[in-house]
């Protein structure tokens, strides 16, 4: 059985597994969806210096913990990033996508989220 | 020879899931850097798959108990309020050679009552507890694209590399929470 990808002509030792043909969709959901996650975390981060009305509301998280507005922050960027998943997922589910620029996409945003999880710039928003 | 609570909740959040962590990644790392064409049988690809699975979701799983029990149970100890007195936010820490029931370890870095701390919270905590969440996000989402196409990565270089860059940018999230955790509770321990 041939894949679209032509994966056995690549690695022949693939072809005793007669493995079947998966779309890119999925994966390519995946990976868009981690960098969503990762740039909502930095956006809260940084957000939560610029505004006393998000500081609170990330705050109201912590349910009595003494987490602080860390609480907001990872709740709001996990339930993000699955949410992203999910949606994602589903209108890509069984489509042949352009993995590459999704990967790329993905990789910026979450460079991004990357930086302004970094004490040095969303301080300097405080 | 015994630990008290705090003490035994640092040494999981940090030495045991940390740990289990890195043995995690070294091996599913491993494996991913090996899954090329010519180096293995068909019936090593299954075998060495299993592995694969299991080491990219114990490392998930791994990250996930990491970042919750640093949140929700260690980091509220480190950032209690306990040493404001009226006006003076570190009048308990005045004197303090480490953090104690009158100055937690946030308090005792920030108010440099023993050396230049505070750049230890400022920098390094603060980078700790937000960039170590990124950690668990990237390692489901390559443990779920190992197990998503399977052997089919070694027959496409770039996704599989396009994986290990996320797998190895979740290990690099980890060690600026592992590395500064480890110097923190060095500087301020949690007690």
């Amino acid at each position: 059985m041939t894949d679209r990808h032509h994966d056995e002509r690549i690695a022949p030792e693939l072809e005793g597994l007669h493995l079947p043909t998966k779309p890119d969709g999925p994966g390519a959901a995946a990976m868009l969806a981690a960098g969503i996650g990762i740039f909502v975390l930095g956006l809260m981060t940084t957000f939560n210096e610029v505004s006393e009305g998000l500081h609170d509301f990330l705050q109201s998280f912590e349910m009595g913990r003494g987490v602080g507005p860390l609480a907001g922050k990872t709740i709001v960027a996990v339930i993000a990033w699955l949410v992203a998943w999910i949606i994602l997922a589903a209108i890509w589910r069984g489509k042949e996508m352009n993995i590459k620029r999704v990967f790329w996409i993905g990789l910026i945003l979450g460079v991004l989220g990357g930086i302004l999880t970094f004490p040095p710039v969303f301080l300097a928003f405080a | 020879m015994e630990l008290s609570s705090r003490e035994a909740w640092t040494v999981i959040h940090g030495l045991v899931l940390g740990t289990l962590f890195l043995l995690a990644f070294a091996g599913g790392l491993a494996g991913l850097w090996s899954l090329r064409p010519g180096l293995i049988t068909t019936a090593g690809i299954q075998e060495r798959m299993k592995r694969l699975y299991w080491g990219t979701w114990v490392m998930a799983g791994a990250a996930w108990a990491t970042v919750i029990t640093g949140t929700w149970i260690v980091y509220p100890w480190y950032r209690a309020n306990l040493s404001e007195v009226g006006d003076d936010r570190y009048a308990g820490c005045v004197g303090a050679i480490l953090p104690n029931e009158t100055c937690s370890p946030r308090e005792f870095l920030l108010s440099d009552v023993s050396g230049q701390t505070e750049t230890w919270h400022e920098l390094g905590m603060e980078w700790k507890e937000h960039v170590g969440w990124a950690a668990p996000i990237l390692a489901t989402a390559a443990a779920f694209l190992v197990t998503y196409y399977g052997p089919r990565l070694m027959a496409r270089p770039w996704l599989r590399t396009a994986v290990i860059v996320m797998f190895v940018a979740a290990f690099g999230a980890a060690v600026v929470g592992g590395a500064f955790g480890a110097f923190l509770n060095k500087v301020a321990p949690i007690v």
